[in-house]
């Protein structure tokens, strides 16, 4: 059975939350956040190169990378880690390249459920509510047949 | 696609700022279902035709939508290949969380993030025992 992710996008408040269990203990979730080799086996869409320039997943460290999708073309993301505690808690900035200087404030919790689960959060903050919904709009909202399309074929699949 | 020119980036900028606003976001969903006039995507709001109008040019101006000359019905449509990048866009941004969860999931369970750590992370992270061991130097990795 897959695990359900909740995503939130509250009105009125720049922020973004989720919430997805795994069926791994919490050492196993942190350090598949850890690790650049493993971070390349999952952070990216499929068929997409993922390219890790950099990612020291430590306090005061930072991350730089590019996913190229088939067709061509490129994306980079980049931030630094504010704060990690293994196996705990993360804070991290973060940026899309193409939409240069609109940064979110990410943090995660790592939660041990016992049993070898795992419960990931994350609460995302934008600078403003027009840079929230500018980067999620048509994701989240029900402007766009095709991304639900998408979505739908996600999580029917 | 033609990503690395500079105008692509100005195209999504603009798409993504037109789509920052309900209204406009109420009238993409109304033209994802069939080609409309601004008559009759004015009717669910209760705002003034001009501000629609405003509305559907400001989507217009980001290239979400068209109008064609159709005697007087000057009907508004979707443009598809503005659609077709943000959704590319999407791809590699939002939607991505559930695929990359998935993907996670995969990984998790091949026990891949179990096995011993991986030549990448030195002694540090073997914690497994509880003993913290004092932090010795990442590896070295400026730019």
């Amino acid at each position: 059975m897959t695990n359900t992710l909740t995503v939130t996008a509250p009105d009125g408040l720049p922020f973004i939350d989720f919430v997805r269990e795994f069926d791994a203990p919490v050492v196993a979730v942190f350090r598949a956040h850890k690790e650049p080799d493993l971070i390349k086996q999952w952070l990216g869409p499929r068929g997409y190169d993922m390219e890790v320039e950099r990612y020291d997943f430590v306090t005061g460290g930072g991350y730089r990378y590019i996913h190229r999708p088939p067709e061509g073309g490129q994306y980079a993301f980049r931030g630094v880690f504010h704060v990690v505690r293994e196996n705990e808690f993360a804070i991290q900035t973060f940026e899309f390249e193409g939409y240069p200087d609109v940064v979110s404030i990410e943090s995660m919790t790592f939660e041990d459920l016992g049993d070898g689960r795992t419960r990931l959060s994350g609460h995302a903050v934008y600078p403003t509510l027009e840079a929230r919904d500018g980067m999620v709009a048509s994701g989240m909202e029900n402007g766009m047949r095709e991304g639900y399309e998408q979505l739908e074929e996600l999580v029917t699949r | 696609m033609k990503t690395d020119a500079p105008h692509d980036d100005d195209m999504l900028d603009s798409a993504f700022m037109a789509l920052a606003d309900p209204v406009r976001r109420r009238i993409i969903a109304r033209l994802s279902r069939g080609s409309a006039t601004v008559n009759e995507l004015a009717e669910p709001f209760a705002i003034s035709k001009q501000a629609v109008s405003k509305h559907i040019h400001v989507l217009e101006h980001a290239q979400l939508v068209t109008r064609t000359r159709d005697a007087q019905r000057r009907p508004v449509h979707l443009d598809a290949a503005t659609l077709e990048a943000l959704t590319a866009w999407i791809d590699g941004y939002r939607l991505i969380h559930e695929q990359q969860f998935r993907s996670l999931d995969a990984l998790l369970a091949g026990g891949a993030a179990n096995a011993a750590p991986s030549a990448t992370t030195p002694s540090e992270t073997r914690d497994k025992s509880g003993t913290r061991k004092p932090k010795t130097h990442k590896k070295e990795q400026k730019q």
